[in-house]
């Protein structure tokens, strides 16, 4: 695989994961390290890297969603709006936070702060953790599908320069949500998935059993989604972040940080064509995820049998 | 509300298989509408646009079928038909590789891909067309559908074409892993662009439509119309009846419940459905938006393209 295409100004990815630990780790041991109970969460990591948070609520529509927080912060010198999905340590706060499963409140209380960040200036910061966007009855009622929907628009035709990062879970379109960002940082034993690894076995095998095979199969892993050109940095966990919390948070904001100082430094937002040409790069960096070519482009993928 | 739903007899739940299994015998001669069981003659459905006759039934179309439903004879034109999908993760599942499925599909579909996509007339208007087929690996969407209705979007801005989508999926395309989930953030963002140009996106949801394109470009368009009794949601009903043991009530996630919720702007029957988006387009036409469209960029290589060509060499 060519090398995954981390920005040369982005902060360093630090040493190489599979150097200071190698290979060791199943997709499905980083599956259950993401899902550990005392991971750090959105929370955490806003308490430790920023200054003055100021939570703010609610989506002005009909209610107030505890499985995505937002707010104002003093991060690296400067007030960015952070947003992310919020899980609880033990099971009393994971109810009272629906285990991190965010309503149609949620996202577009997520829409209304991007919307307020965009308004005043401040860059994005997103936490992304989550098994997916809750999925019930009251959740379709309210329209799931096209909160996550306008959300995506915001983040797409924000005018502020936005990183988001996977602290541990990212489940599909309910992380997505928070996650059309410039930048896009994992965690390296997060995961980021498509649907989750029970729920393809489920699918796929008929046999939710068979996660931890579908895990290895989908490529979930902060190394395979750099290679595949969806992720533009790695913090290193040299021991997984519920051992050593304090550590992977600080080289956490050390990595935003960076990033957040070169896409400000790049994409000076105070005029119209600064904010154009942000979103026009924004736009190329997603307008060039997948794998497609043309039928007279040799497949690396398929066999041409010139069957069609 | 509630008498509302009443009236159109009871929502009966059913799979694709379902369909295919109970409608093609006697070697497609005779079609069993799969809401009221009816027996149909296949000539006399088909000359219904394949609406029951007996109940108003509207069973699925193919992405073909759609297309010389809603345009006038021999006026579409293809885009992009030469692109085809990869297997960027040599995906292998219980039933096989990816690679052997894409193509088993593409022999007994006829298409390259889950969505066509093209420029046409209806009733003289111009207009471009993304549909989706539902038959070819459950309309998911993956790298390829991505791409194709990103191109659609970009030349419609460029042009100042009105687009309609065509909308029916079980989600994002599991078997290329997160690349699908991506594709929600490319398609959107370029619709966001086609938004910016002034240039209107009628979405037309059509049975079933779940998931990744229910939460992407499908739910942003400037009017969404969805046919009757078509099944429209994020999560199916399946997933939260096992997560949530809840017993989900009648009509739910029927176009007619998102109607009700306000989530959809209009239903329109099949047979309707020319003249609604007819009507529609010609108010568009009176748009009083002159904005500057951006030029259409070349189209970018995947940054797959290195890996795959370290990959394949």
């Amino acid at each position: 695989m060519a090398e995954p295409p981390v920005e040369p100004t982005s902060a360093p990815a630090g040493p190489d994961p599979n150097g200071a630990e190698p290979a060791a780790l199943s997709a499905w041991d980083r599956v259950r390290i993401a899902r550990h109970p005392e991971r750090p969460h959105a929370l955490d990591y806003v308490a430790a890297l920023t200054n003055d948070f100021v939570e703010l609520h609610g989506d002005r529509a009909f209610g107030d969603d505890r499985a995505l927080i937002g707010g104002l912060a003093r991060m690296g010198g400067r007030t960015v709006m952070v947003i992310g999905h919020q899980k609880g340590e033990n099971t009393r706060e994971n109810i009272d936070r629906n285990f991190g499963m965010a309503r149609p409140e949620g996202y577009r209380k997520a829409d209304r702060l991007l919307r307020h960040a965009g308004k005043f200036g401040f860059p994005v910061v997103t936490f992304i953790d989550t098994p997916g966007a809750e999925p019930n009855i009251g959740s379709e009622e309210r329209g799931q599908g096209t909160a996550i929907a306008e959300s995506l628009v915001m983040m797409a035709n924000l005018r502020v320069p936005s990183v988001a990062v996977v602290v541990g879970e990212g489940g599909s379109g309910g992380a997505l949500a928070i996650g059309v960002a410039d930048r896009i940082v994992m965690l390296e034993n997060a995961v980021y998935a498509v649907a989750s690894p029970e729920a393809c076995a489920a699918i796929l095998w008929k046999d939710a059993g068979r996660a931890p095979e579908a895990a290895e199969t989908m490529r979930i892993t902060a190394r395979e989604l750099a290679d595949l050109g969806i992720v533009d940095a790695i913090v290193p966990e040299p021991r997984p972040a519920h051992e050593r919390p304090r550590e992977v948070i600080e080289a956490t904001g050390k990595v935003v940080n960076a990033l957040l100082d070169d896409l400000v430094a790049s994409y000076p937002i105070d005029d119209y064509p600064g904010v154009e040409r942000l979103r026009e790069a924004r736009y190329q960096k997603f307008r060039r995820i997948g794998a497609w070519r043309t039928a007279e482009q040799q497949s690396t993928g398929l066999p041409d049998d010139g069957l069609l | 509300m509630r008498e509302f739903f009443q009236r159109r007899g009871k929502f009966r739940p059913h799979t694709a298989d379902e369909d295919r299994a109970d409608q093609q015998i006697p070697e497609n001669l005779w079609v069993k509408c799969p809401r009221c069981g009816d027996l149909l003659y296949s000539k006399e459905l088909e000359r219904n646009d394949r609406v029951c006759p007996k109940c108003g039934y509207h069973l699925r179309l193919r992405a073909r079928q759609r297309i010389a439903l809603l345009t006038d004879v021999g006026t579409f034109r293809e885009w992009d038909a030469d692109l085809r999908p990869e297997d960027p993760l040599h995906f292998v599942d219980a039933s096989g590789p990816y690679a052997a499925k894409l193509r088993a599909t593409q022999a007994k579909t006829g298409e390259v891909e889950a969505l066509v996509t093209g420029e046409a007339t209806l009733d003289g208007r111009a207009l471009a067309l993304a549909v989706a087929d539902f038959d070819f690996l459950g309309a998911s969407m993956g790298s390829v559908f991505g791409e194709k209705l990103v191109r659609a979007a970009e030349r419609c801005a460029e042009r100042g074409l009105p687009l309609v989508t065509v909308n029916s999926s079980g989600g994002a395309r599991m078997h290329e892993g997160l690349l699908s989930l991506m594709q929600m953030a490319k398609t959107v963002a370029a619709f966001a662009r086609l938004g910016r140009a002034g240039v209107p996106h009628l979405s037309l949801l059509v049975d079933p439509c779940y998931g990744g394109v229910t939460a992407s470009y499908a739910t942003i368009g400037d009017v969404i119309i969805a046919e009757p009794g078509a099944l429209i949601g994020f999560a199916g009903p399946r997933v939260i009846e096992q997560i949530t043991k809840q017993k989900l009530p009648e009509g739910f996630q029927t176009a007619e419940f998102l109607l009700d919720h306000g989530m959809i702007d209009l239903i329109v029957p099949r047979p309707e459905l020319r003249q609604t988006l007819a009507t529609l387009l010609d108010h568009y036409a009176h748009s009083t938006r002159g904005l500057p469209q951006p030029a259409v960029p070349d189209h970018p290589e995947p940054v797959l393209a290195v890996a795959a060509e370290v990959a394949g060499g």
